[in-house]
This record gives structure tokens, sequence and C-alpha cells, in this order.
């Protein structure tokens, strides 16, 4: 459903990303693992063109662009097929929690507003936020901004659904309500691409593993494989780290993880 | 204070606060309103930093903000004739007041802009919207709210400000009273009077704008 082939994108002299090609298929969700600095969060803003990679070509729901050259129309055409969900939500500081939601339906979609409200509180009352509906995002802790952000993505019927490490910013005792929120996704079926440090998460909820490293692609496999087998030596050593941190610090290595990630 | 003094006190009272209703704050709202317009058009172009349109703002702030008030009101209204441009006191003046104060809000509310998260944007560009959109919808209403306080400075500061364009024969307040201290040579107390005027109308709008705070607060959105 989403292809990638050799995408590349560098800030001045540092090549982010070289090179990486990427599959994603209906239902799949895709956990992409990797150390700091290897061009995850990169990748996936520039799959919404929120950066503008220097080259490479995506297929997606049929059509194929050249990332050079895609025109703004087909910008807007591809982000209303998608969605993305940000590390630090990003949620509308002057709108409800409803308003967020309706917000990409009522104007960027004209959808009426008795419908877009309808389709509102579904998504709400879905991720656990209905009775927050009409709490603005101040008032409101950042495990629930983050599932309000999961129900605006979720109120368009988004094509696929692009995490952004979605619990780096969390603290720790409010990642396992996102968590609970993805993992009921992942089993009704949404297409997700998800960067994470969530070891746990990919583990029992993707179903597939891309790790990353310095800007390229260096295994990529089912997820039971890529635990069990992993067969670059880099892979290795990522997740032997990662198991040594999980015993010494408990289930959550966002803990270890989480200086990094605030940039 | 004699008996004289007072009745002049009371007596130009009506007839200093008269030109004040119906000049100084008109003169002020109608300028603010168009500063206002001039403000938000010139941030935004600052702020999308459109090519050329953007060094043309600059140019416009830089010259406005360093020249004197009272030396552009007299190159609107005294020099602009010498070009076979003329105008009226009261036109010449909005169109100063306006532009001058435009510059300075302009520079507030690029701020503003500015002070939004760039989180804010790129999610209203994630959830399908275009640039104008987002601008109208998130972008702006959070600049407005927080520009609301140096903006209203600006709008109690503009209100004294009116009284520079009695230089150009503006039948205002500051001009009303200088012809009753022609007429009964009592400057000290007239000009207080006049000043007291002056700060009774600054009160109101401070109180305005803390109603105003007050609202935009209660509607549950602050800044964090």
């Amino acid at each position: 459903m989403l292809s990638i082939q050799n995408i590349r994108k560098s800030f001045g002299k540092l090549d982010v990303l070289r090179d990486v090609s990427l599959e994603v298929n209906q239902s799949d969700v895709v956990a992409i693992l990797g150390p700091s600095g290897s061009g995850k969060t990169t990748l996936l803003r520039c799959l919404n063109f929120l950066e503008t990679a220097d080259d490479g070509f995506m297929e997606f729901d049929g059509e194929k662009y050249h990332f050079g050259q895609v025109s703004r129309k087909e910008i807007a055409h591809i982000r209303r097929k998608t969605a993305f969900v940000f590390q630090n939500y990003n949620l509308f500081l002057n709108k409800t929690a409803l308003q967020n939601v309706t917000e990409g339906l009522i104007i960027a979609r004209k959808t009426p507003r008795a419908q877009a409200e309808k389709i509102g509180l579904e998504v709400l009352e879905k991720v656990g936020m209905l009775d927050r509906k009409d709490h603005y995002p101040n008032q409101l802790s950042g495990g629930q901004q983050q599932r309000v952000a999961i129900a605006r993505a979720l109120a368009t019927d988004p094509e696929i659904i692009f995490f952004d490490e979605p619990t780096s910013a969390l603290d720790p005792e409010l990642t396992g309500e996102v968590l609970s929120v993805m993992r009921d996704l992942a089993r009704e079926g949404r297409t997700m691409l998800v960067v994470t440090h969530e070891m746990s998460f990919a583990r029992n909820v993707s179903t597939r593993v891309v790790f990353m490293e310095d800007g390229v692609v260096v295994e990529e496999a089912p997820t039971a494989e890529f635990f069990a087998h992993p067969r670059a030596e880099r892979t290795r050593g990522f997740l032997r780290k990662i198991d040594g941190d999980m015993s010494a610090q408990g289930e959550h290595v966002s803990i270890n993880n989480k200086k990094e990630n605030v940039q | 204070m004699t008996e004289r003094v007072w009745n002049i006190v009371v007596d130009s009272f009506p007839k200093i606060l008269l030109p004040g209703l119906t000049m100084t704050i008109p003169l002020t709202v109608i300028s603010f309103a168009i500063a206002m317009v001039i403000a938000v058009a010139v941030a935004m172009v600052q702020f999308a930093k459109v090519p050329v349109l953007r060094q043309i703002c600059r140019f416009y702030i830089w010259v406005i903000r360093g020249t004197p008030l009272l030396v552009q009101l007299y190159v609107i209204f005294y020099g602009l004739p010498k070009l076979g441009v003329i105008l009226d006191p009261f036109p010449s003046a909005i169109i100063v007041f306006s532009i001058n104060e435009g510059a300075y809000c302009a520079e507030t509310m690029r701020a503003a802009l500015e002070s939004v998260p760039a989180g804010q944007m790129e999610a209203g560009y994630c959830v399908g919207m275009n640039y104008l959109q987002i601008m109208r919808r998130i972008v702006l209403p959070q600049a407005f709210r927080t520009a609301f306080p140096p903006l209203s400075n600006s709008l109690i500061s503009m209100v004294k400000d009116t009284s520079l364009a009695a230089n150009i024969t503006v039948m205002e307040m500051f001009m009303a009273t200088q012809r009753i201290v022609a007429r009964t040579y009592e400057p000290l107390v007239l000009y207080m009077e006049v000043g007291l005027i002056y700060l009774l109308f600054c009160t109101v709008l401070t109180w305005v704008q803390r109603a105003g705070e007050k609202r935009l607060n209660a509607s549950g959105y602050r800044k964090e």
C-alpha cells in the first residue's frame, strides 16, 4: 500500500537518510527501531512532507510520486489519506479536545458539523477521552493529550497512521494508556508505521520490525524472526544493549532513551 | 483656588470633553482599526517570508519607527500640498496615526506569530488544512492571545498621541484646551484638567483590557 524506494535526505552536509527503501502492506504494524540520530523520525516526516526529501520514490494508494518533484496539490492529497501522531502531541492549543478532532473534518474536508461531531465523539470514546471532550489541551495530562491526538488521527479514517515516538515525551506511568490504545488499533487492522523505543510494543504488537542506523535500514524482518534471530551484528548489539537496560530498569526502556529523544 | 478659576474649570469641562468624544475617540478608534489591518498584513508577510514584499515591509517599519510622529504629521499635512496633494486635517491625522501605529503593532504581531510553536502549523498540515486555514483558525487566534496585552498598551499610548494632531489643526481635546487657555490665561488648571480627562479615558481602557484578558483566560485556553 505504501512503498518507499531509495529515499535520500540530507541537512547540509549531514546525510540523514541514505537510500532507504521500505514496504508497508495493508494492516501492517511496522515498528521502526534504532538508536537516536539514525534517521527514523526524519524518514517519517519525509513521508508526510513535513520535511522535503531530496530524492527517491513513493508509491501510495496506487499512485507513484518522485520526492524531488511532488506538487503542492499531490502533497495535500497524500496528507488527506494519512495521519500523523507527534512525539509532543501538537494538539491545537486554542481548541477543545472535540474541536481538535473535528477540525480536520469540518475545515479541511468540509464535512457537515453535525456529522463531524458524531465522528468526533465516536473516536474520543474509542480512546477513552469522551468525558474530557470539552477540555483544552493544557487541562489534560500528557497521556490524555496523546490519546486525543490519536483520536484526531483516527477521525479522518486515514489509510495509514504515522507515529513519531508517541510515548517518548510521556512520564513512564502514562505510556501504558497510550500503548493500549495503539494495541487496540493494531488489533482492528489499522495500518501503522511507528517509530518507537518501546521494545514491548515492537515485540508484542508490531507485525514487522525495521532496524535503522546511520540513515540506512540495517535489518528488516517479521517481528518474531527479528527478535529471535537477528541477522546483522549491529542489530544484535542494539538488542543486547536494550535487553541489558530492560533488566536494569524494568519495562520502560523509554526512561533510558528519553533524554536523547528530546531534541 | 479663587471662584473665578473654579468657574473657568467647571465651564470648560464640557468644552474640552466634547471634542474628546467627537474627535479624540473617533480619531483613536478609526486609526487603531486601520493600524490593526496593516499590522496583521505586514506581520503575516514577514512570518510567511514572502520575497520582495517582506523587504518592503521591513523598509516601512524601519522608516516609520525611525522618524518622529510629529514629523510624519507635518510631512503629510504641510508637506504634501507642495505636490498638489491637499488633505483635510482629520483625514491627514487618520492616515499618519494608522500608518505609524501599524508599524509598531506589526512588530508586536510578528513576535506573537513567531511565539506560536511550529508544531501547531505541522499538526494543521497533517489534518489536511492548507496554509491560510491554519493561519486563520490556529495560528492567528493563538498569536492574538499573546499580543493582546502589548496591543492594549499601544492603544492606550495612542489615545495620548492624538494630542499631537493639534499641530495640524485637528480640533481635538488638546487644541480645544489651548483655545480656552488663550482666552482665560489659566494654563495650569486647564492643562491639568485636560490631563485628567486623558487619564480618565485611559483608565476606562485599562478596565477594558483587564476584562478582555479575563475573558480570554476564561475560555480555557492559556498559553503554557
